[in-house]
């Protein structure tokens, strides 16, 4: 298989996050009819929402539900002392898979210097694939779970297809930075049973979620609006009214269109 | 007596105090006017309060407000500037007694707006006059635009609306087009705007030594009230307002604002060192002083062909304003000192022509030049006053405007422009031309039947207004002595050349 | 738990919990009065905040007590508490204002909204500006936008042209925060953080490909919602058809923030060790803002409607502070965020001189203001002074902009830039004194659509109004706290970016 090929193949499920973003954004624009122009922005704003599911899965990672009775801090309460631990507990993937059985603090510090060694030039969320492939040979927890409804699970299905796949070498991960990488999964190795998939952008999206429902709402409300107001929710036919209005019969206010 | 420092705070609030006190006084005319009258006597002695007191030696001085770090608005006497605040304050008083004869004369409506924005004008006129800094002085200048905005479009008709138009158009064109982008420059180079004895860019040499020209011509061009062509439309422009504002304001305040800013400019910002001889801006004034030759006779020339006298005498202004460019210009003392005192020789004069332009439409509402013919034997005083006035603005001795004009030869001597002493000279000669022509046809000539009868018609009926004494039919009596009075002192100015020149000699780096 | 301790979170916490109780209330006034109140609480918190922020410097405070980089971290420093205080000022001003021109304008049964949603909006403008936190900053901004559309919106009892305004408003702004939050989230892929000052951390060394692609998208998204040239197309409409105390509340206000979140991004979370910050300031930010500057100014000349007017005035000076920030100096920065502030005062006393004249004229055209100074004196006034400190005539706020502006362009070596700054107020001198000559010198209408009534507006507009005449003019010569503390913001700011570049 060429290069290209896996280029594309590997990252597919950001292919189709393009694809889709592309579909609503050429809807926005393209189509004259006001509630499809919604539909388009809709599906422009869905297309993120993948985008962020993507980058907080962990290839074989579990929903971030509480499991074990061993863990003590899954994702960390108002906790002063451990500040730090938390934090990092929620927004490194790749720590998260180590840290989440970890009872001593010291592992997460010492992962936590080696992946920011290793960051170097390759963003983190490729090293953490790296990281918690490894991690996921151990166990092969479902990955249907995750509670984001049904965008979050064609995303979901989507990585479970291809996962098994996507070689440790899913990026351009400098030798340093998969040296690093290799260190990070073993440790993690030693330690953990359950790999957890990032919550955060899960929560993240949740709250964009809203807001996109919201925007569709207002969107869809206005459009009944402009219905009820001119007769059509056609942008053409709106604007042929909006000239006749202004040049045809003087209206009110002027100004150029 | 009050303190100078004191003098100058008052002077510009006194005016400010006038302008209420005339709004107070709305319905009661004879109160009004009597408020414009009083607020132009305190304002005269404060001004010459500080004018002795700079005469002593003494540069008394204010900080107002520091509106951002390093930029005051502060206040400082010097020679110049209490020069022209005298002749301002002095000749509004002469002014408002001719404003309260003209507007009654000719009924205008909106008289209490007249006299607010007239006074608000003044206050600004001594912000300028007394600007310790060019930050100071372009806050005034900004003032002094939009108050004397509602005095160009008193009548509020057609014609005034398009000559408003391009006064506001033309003024605040180049003052925030050029002379804002001049003054921030010279503060991002120097850290400073303070007028400063000597200049204050010859301690900036090497930065300002290649762009002096640039600098220089933002300056003459960015003071549009200057007028030097091409900037002069708005002079023009600015005749539909009526005569004392023509009189005043566009004889004397307002062109002698940007005048007396573009000899502010050159003496204490460039400091006249730095652009003669061996100075870091050598030879960058040259070609604006061939600009302002320029408009001498280009200026000049277009005046001898306006019929309307009014129109006139403006171009005759654009002319005249532009001698004291060209003597700041020159870059020399006496340069300079010819300058100076031709903002002083022609406000007399040139406020007197307007004077008896503004007479001799109220007593017989003509406002053509051609239409004058023969008037002299009927408006003799008024006829009297025009050619002493008109002598001043010739420079022809024994009146004060012949003082500039020889300062200015002697400049243009010691610069080594030869040629300009030529241009000069002609200038003088075609103000021969369109300015004596008027008093002499006047005197001389019979009136022309075709126009005397229709316009002697309306007279008699209720046209003009004025005192009838047998033959005579001249002005009334409050239009007709300012401009006498004004007269008179272009003569006895004359005489006092000498002191005018000791008071001035700190400009010019003597004692 | 004391009050003080928990300051940072009123501005915010205020409004958004009494903002909702609009609703319950009876219509009439009552929606009104309880706004108002509300906005003069926040106000006062704000104040009160800045006050803190000056002696302090910097005053961090974790939501819920959830510690940064994992909670959100409302960090306020002299920046965004200044931004903070215009906007609650702004809001303190337009609600009292506002009651006589909504009467007017919108339905009364819909006044609970109407105020109910202007304090919304109030509060997701305040929560951008004060929260620490990236992805805060989109929730924020959808909230103040939402609340926009929907204002925007109740316009149409008027003219209906404003459901299509606020609808292609809606569109344009959701892409603009759905490009935001693309941005976000390629950040958080590269540093697995949200909070600002942590990005700003992990940023460091970071300049790879998917760093730059998100800097690329928040750069157009927040540029949608700032209407930087020629992303401006939503804004005329939107603020020509809004109903007038909307449209004197967010010209004033919600670009302004965008504005902020701009600065914020290129200076505290990125820095000027990543070429494309410099790229961006050279090559998109000058040539924009000088061209917004221009083309906006231009088309505003031919406007017959006020409003619209003032609306692509308002693109224009967008285009300034874009102009300040590009030279990418401390004077550059801290001129931005000068007219930030005071163009936020004169549109504000702009668009409520039209809202003046609305009210009585029934019109916003620029035939209703035909003799105005005869038939509405004091409004007429309110209008040329803010015009004059518009096109930037000293003693107004205008000219302080300016001049900062102009002396940050000469510092930078930009002297073109400067004589293009002149010469774009120019053309302000040229729509602004359009409509004063009208006003000035022509005859009032007597009769057609145009005829105004000989009647001043009602006090409770007049009084507000003139407050904000009377800060153009206060500020255009106290600059201490505009000037002072801007010129402080700009210099932490720039320490944070690494200085210049």
């Amino acid at each position: 298989m060429g290069t290209w090929m896996d280029f594309i193949l590997e990252r597919y499920n950001y292919w189709v996050v393009i694809i889709l973003m592309m579909i609503g954004l050429y809807t926005v624009f393209a189509r004259g009819n006001l509630v499809k122009k919604v539909v388009g922005l809709n599906v422009f704003q869905t297309s993120v929402f993948i985008f962020y599911i993507t980058i907080g899965k962990i290839a074989g990672g579990t929903a971030p539900i509480y499991i074990g009775g061993e863990l003590d801090h899954g994702g960390g309460h108002g906790d002063d002392a451990a500040g730090g631990g938390h934090g990092e507990a929620g927004e490194h993937g790749a720590e998260a898979s180590a840290h989440d059985v970890s009872e001593a603090a010291e592992i997460t510090e010492s992962l936590h210097g080696k992946i920011d060694n290793a960051v170097g030039n390759a963003p983190l969320n490729e090293l953490k694939d790296v990281v918690s492939d490894q991690a996921a040979t151990a166990d092969n927890p479902s990955l249907h779970d995750a509670p984001v409804g049904d965008t979050a699970k064609i995303g979901n299905d989507a990585l479970l297809d291809v996962k098994p796949e996507v070689a440790p070498s899913f990026d351009v991960a400098t030798d340093h930075g998969e040296e690093a990488a290799h260190q990070v999964g073993e440790a993690a190795h030693a330690v953990t049973e359950i790999v957890y998939t990032n919550p955060l952008p899960h929560v993240l999206i949740l709250t964009a979620i809203v807001v996109g429902v919201a925007t569709t709402a207002v969107g869809l409300a206005l459009a009944v609006r402009i219905r009820e107001a001119y007769g059509t929710i056609e942008e053409d036919e709106l604007e042929a009214i909006d000239d006749i209005a202004e040049f045809g019969a003087k209206d009110t206010a002027g100004g150029m269109t | 007596m009050i303190s100078p420092g004191l003098a100058i705070v008052l002077s510009l609030w006194v005016p400010i105090l006038g302008c209420v006190a005339v709004w107070l006084f709305d319905k009661q005319p004879n109160l009004r006017e009597a408020a414009t009258l009083i607020t132009g006597a305190v304002l005269l002695f404060l001004t010459i309060t500080v004018f002795m007191a700079v005469g002593a030696g003494e540069r008394p001085g204010y900080l107002l407000i520091e509106v951002i770090d390093g930029l005051p608005i502060s206040f400082q006497a010097e020679p110049l500037g209490a020069l022209f605040a005298v002749i301002a304050s002095g000749l509004w008083v002469v002014n408002s007694v001719y404003s309260i004869g003209y507007m009654r004369g000719s009924n205008e409506k909106h008289q209490t707006r007249f006299y607010m924005s007239f006074a608000v004008a003044i206050s600004a006129a001594m912000g300028v006059a007394f600007a310790a800094n060019l930050f100071t002085l372009f806050i005034f200048y900004e003032v002094l635009t939009l108050s004397t905005f509602p005095l160009v479009t008193h009548k509020g008709d057609a014609n005034a609306r398009r000559g408003g138009r391009i006064y506001l158009g033309v003024l605040m064109a180049t003052s925030i087009g050029l002379l804002l982008p001049a003054i921030v420059w010279t503060y991002a180079i120097t850290g400073t705007t303070e007028f400063t004895v000597g200049g204050i860019f010859a301690q900036h040499s090497d930065a300002v030594a290649p762009i002096t020209g640039v600098l220089l011509g933002l300056y003459a061009f960015g003071i549009g009230k200057a007028a030097l062509m091409p900037a002069h439309p708005w002079l023009p422009n600015a005749m539909v307002a009526p005569t004392p504002v023509s009189a005043f304001l566009h004889a004397v305040a307002v062109v002698k604002a940007g005048v007396f800013s573009i000899l502010k400019v050159v003496v204490y910002i460039f400091g006249i060192d730095f652009l003669s001889g061996s100075g870091g801006g050598a030879g960058a004034s040259v070609p604006f002083m061939w600009i302002a030759a320029i408009s001498i006779l280009l200026a000049s020339s277009i005046a001898m062909h306006k019929d309307n006298l009014k129109a006139r005498l403006a171009y005759s202004t654009v002319s005249q304003l532009s001698y004291v460019t060209l003597g700041a210009m020159l870059a020399t003392q006496m340069g300079v000192m010819g300058g100076a005192m031709q903002i002083a020789a022609h406000a007399l004069g040139k406020m007197t022509l307007f004077m008896c332009a503004g007479a001799i439409y109220i007593a017989h509402h003509k406002t053509l030049v051609s239409e004058m013919r023969g008037m002299g034997r009927i408006m003799p005083f008024t006829f009297g006053a025009f050619i002493l006035g008109a002598m001043s603005i010739i420079g022809l001795p024994p009146l004060a405007g012949s003082w500039p004009k020889f300062f200015l030869m002697l400049g243009s001597a010691d610069a080594g422009q030869l040629a300009i002493i030529a241009v000069l000279m002609i200038s003088s000669i075609l103000n021969v031309i369109y300015l004596l022509s008027i008093p002499v046809q006047a005197f001389y000539l019979n009136p022309a039947e075709g126009d005397a009868k229709p316009q002697g018609a309306n007279e008699g009926g209720n046209g003009g207004t004025g005192i009838q004494w047998g033959a005579l039919k001249e002005a009334p009596i409050l239009c007709l002595l300012p401009p006498l009075f004004t007269a008179t002192g272009a003569f006895i100015l004359f005489f006092f050349s000498g002191a005018l020149y000791n008071y001035l000699k700190p400009l010019i780096g003597g004692g | 738990m004391s009050l003080i301790a928990q300051l940072p979170v009123l501005p915010v916490i205020i409004p958004l919990v009494l903002a909702p109780i609009t609703l319950l209330l009876p219509k009439g006034r009552a929606p009104h009065l309880w706004a108002t109140a509300v906005s003069w609480l926040t106000f006062a918190s704000c104040a009160w905040l800045l006050m803190e922020v000056s002696e302090v410097g910097l005053i961090s405070y974790y939501l819920g007590d959830w510690a940064p980089p994992l909670g959100i971290e409302y960090r306020i420093d002299l920046a965004n508490a200044l931004v903070l205080l215009l906007v609650s000022a702004l809001a303190a001003v337009v609600f009292p204002f506002a009651y006589e021109s909504v009467k007017a304008e919108i339905d009364e049964r819909q006044s609970p909204y109407f105020y109910g949603a202007l304090l919304i909006c109030m509060t997701g403008l305040l929560g951008v500006t004060i929260t620490g936190d990236a992805f805060n900053v989109f929730v924020f901004l959808e909230i103040s936008s939402l609340s926009t559309y929907a204002l925007i919106a109740m316009g149409a009892r008027r003219d209906r042209r404003a459901l299509t305004a606020s609808f292609n408003y809606l569109v344009m702004g959701t892409i603009g925060a759905t490009f935001f939050v693309i941005g976000i989230g390629l950040l958080y892929q590269a540093t697995g953080t949200l909070n600002m000052a942590d990005l700003h951390d992990k940023l460091i060394g970071q300049d790879n490909r998917m760093v730059q692609a998100g800097f690329a998208f928040i750069l157009v998204g927040v540029g949608l919602k700032l209407a930087m040239f020629p992303m401006h197309l939503w804004l005329p409409n939107a603020y020509a058809y809004a109903p007038s105390a909307v449209t004197a509340f967010i010209a004033a206000t919600a670009t302004k923030v965008a504005v902020y979140v701009l600065i914020r991004f290129f200076f505290s979370v990125f820095n000027f060790d990543f070429p494309f910050i410099g790229a961006a300031f050279t090559y998109v930010l000058l040539p924009l803002g000088l061209a917004g500057m221009f083309i906006a100014s231009l088309a505003a000349v031919f406007q017959d409607d006020v409003k619209r007017m003032l609306a692509y005035s308002s693109v224009a000076q967008i285009g300034y502070m874009l102009l300040g920030l590009s030279f990418a100096t401390v004077e550059g920065l801290t001129a931005s965020l000068v007219h930030v502030f005071n163009h936020a005062l004169m549109k504000g006393a702009l668009f409520m001189a039209v809202a003046c004249v609305v009210l009585r004229a029934g019109s916003h055209s620029i035939h209703a203001f035909a003799g105005l100074s005869k038939r509405m004196p004091v409004t007429t006034w309110a209008f040329l002074i803010s015009g004059l400190s518009l096109i930037g005539v000293p003693l107004t706020v205008g000219f302080v902009s300016k001049w900062y502006l102009l002396e940050a362009a000469f510092a930078a070596g930009h002297w073109y830039a400067g004589f293009l700054i002149v010469a774009s107020s120019l053309i302000a001198l040229l729509y602004i004194g359009r409509v004063a000559e009208v006003m000035l010198l022509r005859e009032p209408a007597t009769e057609g659509p145009y005829a105004i009534q000989e009647k001043d507006a009602p006090l409770s507009m007049l009084i507000p109004m003139w407050v904000l005449v009377a800060a153009n003019i206060y500020f255009g010569v106290r600059t201490d706290l505009t000037g002072g503390l801007a010129e402080r913001a700009a210099a932490a700011l720039m320490t944070v970016a690494g200085g210049t570049p």
